[in-house]
């Protein structure tokens, strides 16, 4: 199946490099599930995932599933030069989300008009600061990613 | 032994190659041409250097250009990481070194091939695995985007408008306009040029970003007792300071708590603290200027006004020549050169020397700041 990432000169999107931190992270994407690792000694969620909590220091976590809603902290509109999968669809938008069950922890992300659609499929004039979105997940080379949908479509 | 860096060293040589989009020269010749130039300009002799620091991401190493130039033995050596972030803190701990008697002679320098040479961001689908999972997918693939980000946030907080970015982006232009050495002398800009310009990340446009320039620089730094023999006007370094704020992450800092307040307010805490001068007594300053948006955050950082005053603090020509707060009077990395910000280095010396193409009269006093947005250093040079 061709895939809205691909491009005609067959390059695609990168994919996710997951390091030993975030690979749960994608491994719960693979389930459809958006997940944060979460202090088991304190309870506090912390993004970027990494060893050890930096408010309590306990090296025991969790990965706690969110809710999948945020509102866009900030967004841009990347145009060429650009590796070329991301070219072919320049310009196209990129936000920051803010999880509402954690306002604290921002994810990068893409919103679409829906889980396979390309990075550019919705209007510009819709992408405002605050607007709430939600998470779902589409799948690019054998990896799942998600992305974003206006709660409000 | 000095219990403080405050004016126990000095800047006493600097030296830089020609700036262009392509120079023919290897990385590593042009930083021998920067250093040697910087060396004479000083009037001390190439065996005389014992200490060398650069940034991380130089190519040409200390053993190399130490081997070229003829230097002695080198008994100190230091890279800063974290890019357009390590330009000052390699003159800081060159000072550090010096006025703790590990070195007598320093020579901190930057060579970039970046008009002609690769574009990282560009050509490589090679990704870093952290934090790049979080966001190269997702299409955040350069600076500029990540800078962006935090641009619209700033915009939407603050009310700061595209006019805003485009006095920074003036300010550099019309002092480049004055600096024969700069790659857009005899170059100016226009409002109109500006609005009309392509987008590279929206809301940026082509003169938010910083140029690409094949190039290099250097300076000389010795104990102030050495500087007062030396050829030409000593220039203390006053207090210096790096910058890793809790909770950073780099380029992108979205996941601090207060994303707004990066690496220039950790940086000028511990500035401000070591010197006898406050962000007011500041004469003219030198602000990192990879991208126009960072210079209202570096104003609001280094306390030159309130947070989310940085883009008003831009209005009526605070920025010029004559105005409030002059800044990058060679021109700055937005149209002096990009070669990760040593030029604002030299450039305030050129300053506290008198020999700017851009002179601010009987300047004093000079910040100089290094890449906001990441891990960051600054320093404060006085005459």
């Amino acid at each position: 199946m061709t895939t809205a990432e691909e491009t005609t000169a067959g390059e695609s999107l990168l994919l996710p490099v997951p390091d030993e931190d975030g690979a749960p992270f994608w491994e719960y994407a693979a389930r459809g599930e958006l997940r944060v690792q979460a202090c088991t000694a304190c309870g506090r969620l912390r993004f970027p995932p990494r060893p050890c909590c930096p408010h309590c220091q306990s090296f025991d976590s969790e990965w706690r599933r969110t809710s999948g809603r945020g509102r866009i902290w900030s967004w841009v509109r990347p145009h060429p030069p650009l590796l070329p999968a991301y070219a072919a669809q320049a310009p196209y938008n990129v936000i920051l989300v803010e999880l509402a069950d954690a306002p604290q922890i921002r994810l990068a992300g893409n919103l679409v008009t829906s889980a396979d659609a390309p990075l550019n499929s919705v209007d510009p004039a819709r992408l405002r600061i605050g607007a709430r979105v939600q998470a779902v997940f589409t799948e690019v080379g054998g990896m799942s990613v998600p992305r974003w949908v206006l709660e409000k479509a | 032994m000095a219990a403080t860096l405050k004016d126990a060293t000095a800047i006493v040589g600097i030296g830089q190659t020609a700036f262009a989009k392509r120079l023919p020269s290897s990385e590593k010749e042009l930083a021998c041409r920067a250093i040697l130039a910087a060396l004479a300009d000083a009037g001390i002799a190439p065996s005389e250097v014992d200490a060398f620091a650069s940034y991380t991401m130089e190519e040409t190493d200390e053993v190399e250009v130490a081997k070229a130039i003829g230097a002695g033995d080198v008994t100190f050596f230091s890279k800063v990481g974290y890019g357009g972030g390590g330009s000052c803190a390699t003159v800081g701990h060159l000072a550090a070194a010096i006025a703790t008697g590990q070195a007598t002679v320093g020579v901190a320098w930057r060579s970039r091939k970046r008009g002609s040479g690769p574009r990282p961001w560009k050509n490589t689908a090679v990704q870093l695995p952290t934090p790049g999972q979080w966001t190269r997918p997702f299409g955040l693939l350069r600076p500029a985007d990540e800078i962006g980000m935090l641009a619209r946030r700033y915009m939407h907080e603050y009310g700061a408008t595209r006019d805003h970015l485009f006095n920074v982006a003036m300010a550099c232009r019309n002092r480049a306009n004055e600096n024969p050495a700069a790659m857009m002398y005899e170059r100016p800009l226009t409002r109109e040029m500006y609005m009309s310009s392509r987008m590279i990340s929206e809301p940026l446009c082509l003169f938010d970003n910083c140029l690409e320039t094949d190039g290099a620089l250097a300076c000389v730094i010795v104990s102030a007792e050495r500087a007062r023999d030396c050829r030409q006007k000593p220039v203390y370094v006053h207090s210096a300071a790096q910058g890793l704020p809790a909770q950073h992450h780099g380029m992108v800092n979205y996941w601090n708590d207060d994303p707004l307040s990066g690496p220039a307010w950790t940086a000028a805490r511990h500035l401000w603290k070591q010197a006898d001068f406050g962000p007011s007594d500041v004469d003219v300053a030198q602000i990192y200027d990879a991208f126009t948006p960072l210079i209202p955050l570096s104003l609001e950082g280094y306390g030159f006004c309130g947070r989310g005053e940085g883009a008003a603090f831009t209005e009526g020509g605070a920025l010029e020549l004559g105005g409030r707060l002059p800044i990058n009077t060679g021109g700055g990395g937005l149209s002096e050169a990009y070669v990760h910000g040593f030029n604002l280095i030299n450039e305030g010396v050129k300053q506290l020397r008198g020999t700017s193409t851009a002179q601010v009269p009987d300047a004093a006093t000079c910040l100089v700041t290094a890449g906001e947005g990441v891990p960051t250093s600054a320093i404060l040079l006085r005459a």
